[in-house]
């Protein structure tokens, strides 16, 4: 399987009163082709920092990020904004819409940038706001959304252009609980697509979706495991009936 | 199982496919042994009685039901609002218990069973999308997803805590 993405010694150093501060310290880091990994810590742990060396939007002060075995931490601004459009999709917990635009407008956007055409950009951005959930709403601007329903254009957005790599943090940070199922089944069909997924999550249900999960504290990955392929289906139940006993 | 045979007489295969039914997938984990196992449990504690049946083409089979006292028990089970889940209590004790005997490390502690969490959580989920969104199978996964979530929630807050203690 091939490294979609690979980080060695990746360190992002803030100044801070007397000794810098350790945002990332050191991670080694693979993430393979199809791999669904959530990254949980405690809030300013450096998982969000993490994402964003990950993902061009911040530099690391030392070490080196490899995307699809291109090293990619000297890019040109220009370059990073290239490969972003086409082989990385952003999910924040802010959404980054553009006001003037309809939803769908917004979700298109990124395919007409990279030449799809019209027709098609249009065809894929309602399929996706479909599947969200959100269809109905596609011709609305943003400020006539919930937030809910704007952080699910923003994910759209995000997945038009089939990114190799989805990044998200806190993607369903504004949703309740049926939302959050919809992105759920949007992130399993993301893996069988063979896209790789890294999701910054406080919430449990989304940790819990990954097959593998990274521990973060003070900037280091302290635990590295997968969810996958643990239990069997049945001591699982068994557990359940013991449980609910 | 006394408050399948409540409602109705069922010997043991069928009270099984009653399990099944009210259960969904969590119904199937129960094997054929335990249900006799219990049946002959309960029926010494004078909580249901068995009555042999004949049958021309087949060995006799028994069929249980309910005693009064039975009956009885369901219906103060039922009435019960005592919510017996004493994980986190039982947990908490734990990490006070390695912090004081240096035994193990609170923290390593809360990681260990979070990841263990996750991975019933991830099952449970799983289960759940195979199962018909309307049927009572998936209302009780969804029961234990939610409860599973409020444990994994709670050890978050359990990380705070004790992180700080270790770091001061």
């Amino acid at each position: 399987m091939s490294a979609i993405v690979e980080t060695v010694g990746l360190s992002r150093f803030y100044p801070g009163d007397g000794a810098p501060v350790r945002a990332v310290d050191g991670v080694d880091l693979v993430l393979t082709e199809g791999e669904s990994v959530s990254v949980m810590g405690p809030s300013g742990c450096g998982k969000s920092t993490l994402l964003h060396l990950i993902g061009g939007l911040e530099r690391p002060t030392a070490g080196v990020v490899a995307i699809a075995g291109q090293r990619v931490d000297g890019l040109s601004e220009a370059a990073w904004a290239r490969l972003r459009r086409r082989g990385i999709g952003f999910v924040f917990q802010a959404f980054h819409l553009v006001d003037e635009l309809s939803a769908v407008e917004n979700v298109e956007l990124p395919a007409l940038l990279v030449g799809v055409s019209r027709r098609a950009a249009r065809k894929r951005a309602l399929e996706l706001l479909e599947r969200l959930g959100v269809g109905d709403r596609a011709g609305h601007l943003p400020d006539r959304l919930s937030g809910g329903q704007r952080q699910r254009v923003a994910l759209a957005r995000a997945l038009v252009n089939e990114p190799v790599l989805v990044l998200a943090d806190e993607p369903t940070g504004n949703l309740d609980s049926h939302a959050t199922g919809e992105i759920l089944r949007l992130f399993a069909g993301l893996r069988e697509a063979r896209q790789t997924l890294l999701l910054v999550t406080h919430d449990p249900r989304v940790a819990a979706s990954a097959d593998r999960l990274l521990t973060m504290r003070d900037g280091e990955i302290v635990e590295d495991t997968r969810l996958d392929g643990g239990l069997p289906r049945q001591a699982v139940l068994a557990q359940l009936v013991g449980w609910e006993a | 199982m006394l408050a399948l045979l409540a409602k109705e007489p069922a010997h043991g295969y069928e009270l099984r496919q009653r399990l099944v039914q009210a259960l969904g997938p969590i119904g199937e984990v129960v094997n054929p042994g335990q249900i006799y196992v219990t049946l002959a449990r309960l029926e010494r504690a004078e909580l249901v009685r068995g009555v042999q049946v004949e049958q021309s083409a087949a060995p006799d089979k028994k069929v249980y039901e309910a005693t009064p006292a039975g009956r009885e028990h369901v219906a103060s089970w039922l009435m019960d609002s005592s919510w017996t889940k004493v994980a986190p209590t039982e947990f908490h004790l734990k990490l006070v218990a390695a912090a004081a005997t240096g035994l193990a490390d609170p923290v390593a502690l809360i990681d260990a069973q979070r990841r263990e969490l996750l991975r019933r959580l991830r099952e449970v989920q799983r289960l759940a999308e195979s199962e018909p969104p309307d049927g009572d199978g998936a209302l009780l996964l969804e029961g234990s997803a939610l409860r599973l979530q409020a444990d994994i929630r709670w050890l978050e807050a359990c990380e705070q805590r004790w992180s700080g203690r270790r770091a001061g």
